[in-house]
Formats: C-alpha cells, structure tokens, sequence
C-alpha cells in the first residue's frame, strides 16, 4: 500500500484530507492510471498524426489536412473508424490466443510508460531498479506478437511472427549492453538517481564523451530494431508478408497493434531521453530557477527530438534482409558494444569523465 | 583490415543518405509537389504537352483544316476514329472533291497515344488541355470532332 506516488504533492495532501488513508490511496491509483490512459491515447494518436505529417514532409508531399485545421483531427477520425469496425476473424484461428495477443502488446507498453519521470514530480512509480524493470517489461510485447502470428494461423503471419522473435531477442542484447554503459556512468538503476547525477555534472552523453556517443549510435540502432519499425520492419514487411503477424486483425485489435508500435516509439525515445540527454532538465540549467516552469515540458521537446531522428531514419534507410539484420548485430553490434563497455569501465576507473 | 573500413564506409553512407532526405524535409516548406485538385480548380493550368483529348481547331470561319485523308483513322491502333465522308461537288472549281461529314472521335477507346495527331499531314487535330473527362453515359464519349455546318479552309489541300 505504500508505493510511493509522486504526482503533485497538492491532490496528494487533500485527497488524504478528505477521506481515510486506504481509500485515498486506491483513488489515487485510479487517478493515476486514468491520467496515464489518457497520456497514452493522446500520445498515441498525435504520434501516428506526426509521422504521417513528417512522411509527408520528407516525400514533399502535404500530409493529413483535411480534418479539422492542419488535419490534427485526423487520428481521432481513424480512431473513430476502428472502433466502429467490425472485429473479424477466421474460421480456424486459435480463438484464445488470438484475442489475448492484442493484450499483451498493448500491455507491455503502457506499464512500461508508468515508470518514467516526466518531471520532478510527475512519476507514477519511483522503482530502484528502473532500467532493469524497462528492459524486462519491453521484451514482454513481443510475446503478444508472436501469439497474433500464431494464432491467426497464417503462414505469412507466422514468418512474421518468427522474423520478430529473432529480431527482439538479438537486438535486446544491444539495447541491454549500451544501456549498462550508461548505468556504469551513473551507478543506479533508479531513474529519477540517473537524473540527480545529471544535473551536477551535465548530460551523460557530454560526461562519458567518446563511449557515451557510441552507445548513444548502438542504443538508437537497436532500439529502431525493438520498435520493429523500419529499416526493421520485417516484420511487417508489406511486399512479402501482406501485413505480416497483424495481417488477420481488424477493427479495434489492429488498433491496439498499431498504436502499441508508436507508444513503443515514444518509450524508447524517453530512455533515449533519460539515459543520455538529461530526462526533464533544462540545458544548461537556464530554467532551474524558475520554480513554476513545467519542466515536463524540456523532456517532450527532447522526446520528440529522438522520434523526429527515428523517423528520418525510416524515411531514409531501405529494409533489412534477415541476414544482414543479424550480420549487423552479432558481427557489427554487439563486438562494438563489449569493446564499448570495456572502454567506459577504463574510463570511469582513470577518471577522464568531463 | 575491412571489418573497420566497412564500420566506417557503412555509417558515412547512412549520413550521406539521412542528408539528402533531410534536405528534403527543409525544402519541404517551399512548397509540395502535391496538387490540392478539387480546390484549385480555376488556377490550374496543364502543361504544354498534356494529352487530354482530340479536338479539331475551327477559325472564325467556322472552318477547320481536316482534308478528309482518312491519315488518322489508319494510323489508329483501336479504332477510336471513324471518319464519315462523301465526294461533293468543290463550289469554286466545280471538281468532285472528297469532304468529311463526320469526323467521329470514341474517347472511350483512345489510349492518348496520339498517333493520330503525328499522322495528320495539315495539323486539323491537336491535343486539349481539358482533364475533366468523365461522363455519366457512355454515349458522350462519343464525340463529332466537326462543328455542324463547317468546312475545310481554301487552300489547305495544295
């Protein structure tokens, strides 16, 4: 019953003021997880809005402009459209499996949104081990992919399903090894600690210099390939496989799908954010001493940041083939980051941190 | 040793791409290659060589180049042109001279190849720059290319 809640110490107080200790808490639980559903929705949809819109930009096209002004109603309307369709399926899916599958990767997601500190104070849940928890809850979405392959019982959305296992599990060594780059700078796997550590002795990728840039690369290439968005995409990869494991969805399931690989954007993106670019800091400090500022504010401009960079990479890189996707990781990657490993340790134990 | 060469060659290729398409996106503000159809309906204007149907020119006259030489409806592949003439008697010589009543033109069966148009030896049909063309009958698809009661200038055939 008592963790630890840090969203605006003001409702906190006078939730607690006006009812007894159990029943606050679980109201503000609810509170909690309707402001996250809500961040998540919004998040989800403005980000489908922005990579159509910056799609478009890169191709000189216009991009969505027809609902609402600038088209910042389209994804509300497609939102719309899939609820109100029907939910198909074929006769002989694996009924179970393929309702559950949805499930898992939306899941997956959303509890991994929760624990990130948006600012000071808007952090849900405040774990010592934030990092490690991030890196097992990501890895969970792609049982729901393979389930959705599966099931649908659909040789396309099989070898769908397996490219993305394959995928998931080899490029999870990447992300998990550059992140412990960081985590040695740092010396905690709390994430609100990796910030503290930040804003005496700037950004990690200013204070690990040469290592820190390198796993910044490694960490951005493989969090693409956890993203399964392109150059990745094989898993979906429209000329081979149709649609690939979601190729069977329809309606609001293929929704779920659809929305869980930008919020999955987003997450890796604020990793990116927290780990290398300071979280909610301001750079350079220059409104740390305005105490009403909504610091919130600092760790979307960079968030957004990190998802225009993935972004341009989609609309620039060509697909992978499946071997050269594991020549990059296990002959390129990998090697690269064991060596970067070795590196910050030695530079950590000689002290040539900035 | 090519394993570091190739590091190398790889992620200098990668930035030379995400620079060209990055360029894009900064150039992208100028203005689009996209044509807001319906809205700019009045201002937009088809290039010189845009082929959107067969029309036969008529001066003030009301008289038209065509000789009736039948160039166009051999040099078509699909049979959209039908030509429908007589011999009549030349007013000003008195000769019997071929004439075209009808010059017939199926726009539904035109490929816009414009073989037609090469083939005309006195240029009497030219493309339009129209590119509204659909219809809600078939039936106005077919299209006499000759304005009633004209007829071919003096001194086109010499």
């Amino acid at each position: 019953m008592n963790i630890p809640l840090n969203i605006t110490k003001t409702i906190h107080d006078w939730l607690f003021s006006i009812m007894p200790e159990g029943v606050a808490t679980v109201t503000e639980w609810v509170i909690v997880a309707a402001a996250y559903l809500a961040l998540f929705a919004v998040v989800g949809l403005y980000l489908v809005l922005l990579e159509r819109k910056v799609a478009a930009w890169f191709q000189l096209r216009l991009g969505p402009n027809r609902v609402g002004p600038w088209g910042i109603f389209q994804t509300m309307a497609d939102a719309l459209k899939l609820v109100s369709k029907e939910l198909t399926s074929n006769t002989k899916i694996d009924k179970f499996l393929y309702n559950l599958a949805p499930y898992f990767v939306i899941l997956s997601s959303l509890i991994a949104i929760g624990v990130f500190p948006f600012s000071r104070q808007f952090q849900a849940l405040d774990i010592n081990i934030g990092i490690f928890f991030l890196f097992a809850i990501s890895s969970i979405g792609v049982i729901g992919i393979l389930l959705a392959g599966w099931s649908s019982n659909n040789k396309f959305s099989m070898i769908g399903a397996m490219r993305s296992g394959l995928q998931t599990i080899s490029y999870e060594l990447s992300v998990g090894l550059s992140m412990l780059t960081m985590v040695l700078l740092t010396g905690s796997l709390q994430l609100s600690e990796i910030i503290e550590v930040q804003r005496t002795g700037g950004w990690l990728i200013i204070q690990g210099h040469i290592p820190a840039i390198i796993a910044f690369m490694i960490f951005m290439i493989a969090g693409t390939a956890e993203t399964n968005r392109a150059p990745f995409d094989l898993v979906e990869a429209e000329s081979e496989l149709g649609a690939g494991f979601h190729t069977e969805y329809s309606g609001m399931k293929f929704a779920y799908f659809f929305l869980a690989e930008f919020i999955n954007m987003f997450i890796i993106a604020s990793i990116a954010v927290v780990l290398f670019f300071g979280g909610w800091l301001s750079p350079f400090g220059i409104t740390d001493d305005i105490t009403w500022f909504p610091e919130s504010i600092w760790f979307v401009i960079k968030v957004l940041g990190i998802i225009f960079l993935m972004m341009w990479f989609r609309w620039t890189f060509p697909r992978l083939r499946v071997d050269q996707l594991l020549t990059l990781e296990w002959k390129y990657l990998l090697p690269i980051n064991l060596v970067n490993l070795v590196l910050m340790a030695i530079i950590i134990w000689l002290n040539w941190t900035i | 040793m090519s394993y570091f060469s190739d590091i190398y060659n790889g992620i200098k290729t990668l930035l030379t791409g995400m620079s060209v398409t990055g360029g894009y996106f900064i150039r992208a503000r100028k203005g689009s290659i996209t044509q807001q159809y319906p809205d700019n309906r009045e201002t937009l204007k088809m290039f010189d060589r845009f082929r959107g149907e067969v029309v036969m020119p008529h001066d003030e006259n009301n008289e038209h180049y065509c000789t009736g030489c039948q160039s166009c409806e051999i040099a078509c592949p699909n049979g959209s042109i039908e030509i429908v003439w007589d011999r009549q008697v030349d007013p000003e010589t008195g000769k019997k001279k071929k004439m075209i009543d009808k010059h017939i033109y199926h726009l539904g069966m035109c490929t816009m190849c414009g073989l037609c148009i090469e083939s005309c030896p006195t240029d009497a049909i030219v493309w339009a720059q129209n590119y509204e063309n659909s219809v809600y009958d078939r039936k106005y698809l077919t299209k006499v290319l000759n304005q009633p009661g004209s007829k071919v200038k003096a001194g086109i055939e010499d």
